[in-house]
């Protein structure tokens, strides 16, 4: 049992990384990871929604018809999306400037919706909620990552603390093309550690 | 004037999915064939003309009803019930069309820019070139500029990858990681377009 819940855990960190493995969730990754306090918020902020939408659902799971579960979900989701951007609002107004639209896009994010139809719908309240924690924190270390790189290469930074002069940063790591770029060489680096 | 620099900011400067990065999913998944890129976009555009117009009404009652905090839970609602919809009159009145839209209509649910298109203009927070000010008629040229916009990137995509199918690719950077840098380039391109408007 302890071995499972364990389990449960690392897998969504490791082997079923959401980001390098499964490639969900682009949208956030992308556009949130200027640097990597920003990415680490939002891989917070979407952790917190998948653990609780992962235990309502669950302990719903008998009740929800099966033709309307997709749109039961999607409420639910809601829900906790709609809380997480009211307290954000309330404590964390700077982060919430600097993430603006992409709180309320939690709810289309594909992860949430799609831990909630493969995992939770299935299994048991306690599975769930590890299954949750791991997917988000999976989420959370590659945003991280992402952000780290970008931040590193585009201004010279990790986590706002200078490493090198400002003056050798690539700005353009941290706009848009920036964010393809690392995301891609990333993304094969995983594939080619995970081969050997 | 003013209305026609709303098409060019959309489309060209500031690009949904190449600099809002928005609609990511699709660019992604859809883009492997032109044809496919075109239906997507095709049903992009006309879901997001009507699912804009409806929620920037719903947001005038929800200002009127001080119950602005159900926005999200509202507005994702409306565009599910709103694609469902569609879907099935399409099917009773235009079958031909719903041929071509037919199999994209589906995934339009879960596609973040519709979403995202919807929240800025109801809460007019979208970039406008100057002189122009947020309201209905605005915000419906904004939606159609941004899913043309959107089309654009997924057609000229589709393109490079089709080509991209024929080259050798070293191994580790097959799929998804070459097609990321690809559209790197393409983004690195459209940022030529920044400051025209």
């Amino acid at each position: 049992m302890k071995n499972k819940a364990l389990n449960t855990v690392l897998n969504g960190i490791l082997r079923e990384n959401p980001v390098f493995a499964l490639v969900l969730g682009m949208c956030p990754t992308l556009a949130t990871t200027t640097s990597a306090i920003n990415g680490m918020s939002m891989g917070l902020a979407t952790t917190f929604v998948l653990v609780c939408s992962n235990v309502v659902i669950s302990l719903l799971k008998n009740l929800i018809p099966d033709k309307v579960r997709i749109p039961a979900f999607i409420v639910v989701i809601a829900t906790f999306v709609t809380m997480v951007q009211l307290l954000m609002q309330a404590y964390l107004p700077a982060i919430y400037e600097v993430l603006g639209l992409f709180i309320p896009l939690i709810v289309v994010n594909c992860i949430v919706l799609g831990r909630a139809e493969a995992f939770a719908a299935k299994n048991t309240v306690g599975l769930s909620a590890l299954d949750g924690l791991g997917m988000g924190l999976g989420f959370t270390l590659a945003l991280t990552l992402i952000g780290a790189v970008r931040e590193l290469l585009g201004t010279g930074c990790v986590f706002g603390l200078n490493l090198y002069s400002e003056t050798y940063g690539m700005l353009i790591f941290v706009l848009a093309p920036g964010a393809f770029i690392v995301l891609g060489y990333l993304m094969a680096l995983v594939q080619k550690l995970l081969k050997k | 004037m003013v209305y026609f620099l709303i098409f060019i900011s959309a489309i060209f400067v500031n690009n949904i999915v190449l600099s809002q990065f928005l609609g990511i999913c699709p660019f992604l998944g859809v883009s492997k064939k032109i044809n496919t890129a075109l239906g997507m976009g095709a049903a992009v555009l006309f879901v997001m003309t009507l699912a804009t117009l409806v929620t920037y009404l719903l947001q005038q009652l929800l200002n009127a009803w001080g119950l602005g905090f159900l926005q999200t839970i509202l507005f994702i609602l409306v565009i599910a019930a709103l694609v469902q919809m569609i879907e099935i009159i399409l099917k009773k009145i235009s079958p031909s069309l719903y041929q071509a839209l037919g199999v994209f209509l589906p995934l339009i649910t879960t596609n973040c820019c519709l979403l995202g298109v919807a929240i800025m203009v109801a809460s007019g927070t979208y970039k406008l070139p100057m002189g122009a000010e947020p309201g209905l008629l605005t915000g419906m040229l904004f939606a159609i500029a941004t899913a043309i916009g959107f089309a654009l990137a997924l057609v000229l995509f589709a393109g490079m990858r089709e080509q991209l199918a024929l080259a050798k690719v070293p191994k580790a950077m097959q799929g998804t990681p070459i097609a990321l840098l690809t559209a790197g380039l393409l983004a690195m391109a459209f940022m030529g377009f920044s400051g025209v408007v």
